[in-house]
């Protein structure tokens, strides 16, 4: 595990309990290897669960691994893929993260990668524990034809019968373009306006230029021969539901009130150049990466 | 000659302050603590200007002078109110308006059958209290005609505000310069507003496709097809207002974005919605401008919070 933040736990600690799966967590933060290390790595909230990976803030230690899955901040992922990536000569690297660019990151260390997409969440409570608030599935395919299918399902297999439902498909983009659509049209209006996602939904003019951002993302997307698995407007209305997540802060609005740099990049950033890469215009999606940036801009002004 | 003042903000201090070394002024207050401290402490204005106006200062509108001017120097979103409160006063005054955005002039219009001169301004000032206020850019006013005033009227008033100490110019038709200020403002006050910067150089910044200067200039040619489509030929380039803004090595906060961090109602709907309205009334496509708009108003929402 690349990354040992509340969705790398999820993972870690569930993979750790099989017989046939030795777990090894690769996180800067000390003091939470520390704890992993002599009080296990502990999941509470949809499941309790104490795993037992191996963990270390050093990459050099890393054995050589059958598989890697990474799963930093997006912008974490260049430097935690070159720390590590001697572990997977002989392996394969799947990324869970969010956004665009992360696969191709990995690619530029690692021969065999695997996309990847999932849906559950929690946060980091404290040193070793990990609170899980969603369980959710998983989608795994092959990078490009280096990456064979079956280490694929091998991967897929493997985390399903620790707990955590995943597939294996053959292309997983789709997938993958539908939460970067959801998440790159919904996040960033959440963190201008400090609206909660069912806030932002209800207002009909700021319900547009969701679906203003959305369609510049579907058409990056249809640009590519790309098939989404599902509508992403259904799944924003669906989440703007009050027994959904109605009263949800958008993890971007989280950062931004704390003031840490934000995924925008390899959201809108990503649709953005994805987009210039097929002729797509993509406006709306630079206009608010912009102003994102801006935002981040304005925590280093005196 | 008589001169009212009403408002005593920033701008309306710094032009009560000015004109009243060069006729009587009144100024018109919401509080009477307000006008009291003006009466008696007079204006100090510092900065650039450096001198203590004696003047007179009231709250209440029917003990105003017979003047034959009043500048009307609120924030749009208090020109309703403060028209409303002139109704029935100042029978031989022109009244000036001084807002930002569109749509001022007809606000006052409705309240009385007074003769009407519109002006922008690009100076700037910072109140330190009820009685002291600093002059901090000394750029113009710019004056105008509209209903049932001349160009002379607008020239006249220019050069009295010239004669005080700050500068200002008359136009025969102020349309032109009031669009560029409309985009200028639009543009830059929306996106301060958003991002939480002043306006810096971040605002002039177009080296990679992610700056925010980008952003800026697509916005002002959004403006610009607007201002096109209306029939105006604007007076400045609001891009070059922009980045000669930002060379200024002067860090200015917008209004707008000091409304939104002290979560106050801004000037958005005189502003960007009247753009927008524009464009829309046109029939010209602004995705940008609006996104700004939507943006802004949902974040004054969001104060509720």
């Amino acid at each position: 595990m690349i990354g040992c933040g509340a969705v790398g736990s999820l993972f870690a600690a569930n993979l750790s309990l099989l017989d046939d799966v030795e777990v090894w967590a690769f996180d800067l933060n000390e003091l939470h290897a520390a704890a992993m290390n002599r009080d296990g790595l502990r999941l509470s909230g949809a499941d309790e669960v104490v795993g037992r990976p191996h963990a270390t803030s050093d990459g050099s230690e890393l054995p050589p691994c059958d598989f890697g899955i990474v799963a930093t901040k997006a912008m974490h992922t260049e430097p935690a893929i070159a720390a590590t990536a001697h572990a997977f000569a002989a392996g394969c690297v799947a990324t869970v993260q969010n956004g665009l660019g992360n696969e191709e990151a990995i690619a530029r260390h690692v021969e065999r990668v695997i996309r990847g997409t999932t849906f559950p969440a929690g946060k980091l409570l404290g040193p070793g524990h990990v609170q899980w608030d969603v369980k959710g599935e998983t989608t795994f395919g092959p990078y490009d034809e280096r990456t064979p299918f079956a280490e694929v399902e091998r991967l897929a297999d493997a985390c399903t019968r620790a707990g955590m439902p995943a597939h294996a498909v053959e292309d997983a983009r789709g997938p993958q373009w539908r939460k970067v659509i959801f998440n790159a049209s919904t996040n960033p209006i959440g963190a201008l306006t400090g609206l909660t996602h069912g806030r932002v939904c209800e207002r009909p003019d700021l319900r547009a230029l969701v679906t203003g951002l959305v369609d510049e993302g579907k058409a990056v997307a249809a640009a590519q021969g790309i098939e989404l698995d599902a509508d992403p407007e259904e799944l924003i209305d669906h989440a703007a539901r009050p027994e959904v997540a109605y009263d949800h802060k958008a993890s971007m609005l989280q950062d931004v009130e704390a003031r840490r740099q934000t995924e925008v990049d390899y959201l809108n950033g990503g649709i953005v150049r994805f987009g210039q890469e097929h002729g797509v215009p993509t406006p709306l999606n630079a206009s608010i990466q912009a102003l994102v940036k801006g935002v981040e801009a304005s925590w280093t002004q005196s | 000659m008589k001169v009212v003042v009403a408002g005593a903000g920033s701008i309306g201090s710094l032009l009560a302050g000015h004109l009243a070394r060069v006729a009587d002024v009144t100024v018109l207050t919401r509080r009477e603590e307000h006008a009291a401290a003006l009466r008696e402490q007079g204006l100090r204005v510092s900065g650039r200007s450096d001198f203590t106006a004696q003047l007179d200062a009231t709250a209440d509108p029917a003990a105003l002078p017979d003047a034959e001017l009043a500048i009307l120097a609120c924030k749009g979103t208090d020109l309703e109110a403060l028209a409303a409160r002139l109704d029935g006063t100042l029978p031989n005054a022109t009244v000036m308006t001084i807002q930002n955005g569109l749509g001022a002039e007809e606000v006052v219009a409705a309240h009385g059958d007074w003769p009407l001169l519109s002006s922008v301004t690009f100076m700037s000032g910072t109140r330190h209290g009820d009685a002291h206020v600093e002059y901090v850019l000394d750029t113009p006013t710019w004056i105008g005609p509209h209903r049932g005033a001349t160009e002379a009227d607008a020239r006249r008033v220019a050069e009295l505000i010239e004669a005080g100490g700050l500068k200002a110019e008359a136009f025969a038709d102020l349309r032109p310069a009031q669009w560029s200020k409309l985009i200028f403002n639009a543009t830059v006050n929306g996106v301060a507003a958003l991002t939480g910067l002043p306006h810096d150089f971040h605002f002039a910044q177009v080296e990679s496709p992610s700056d925010l200067g980008i952003l800026v200039r697509d916005l002002v040619d959004e403006g610009k097809a607007v201002a096109a489509a209306a029939g105006v030929e604007l007076h400045d380039d609001p891009w070059s207002m922009n980045v000669l803004a930002t060379e200024r090595g002067h860090r200015h906060f917008p209004s707008m974005l000091e409304d939104v961090e002290a979560r106050r109602p801004t000037e958005l709907e005189s502003i960007n919605g009247a753009l927008v309205r524009e464009a829309w009334r046109l029939g010209v496509d602004v995705p940008l401008q609006t996104a700004v708009y939507r943006l802004v108003k949902a974040r004054e929402a969001s104060y509720s919070e």
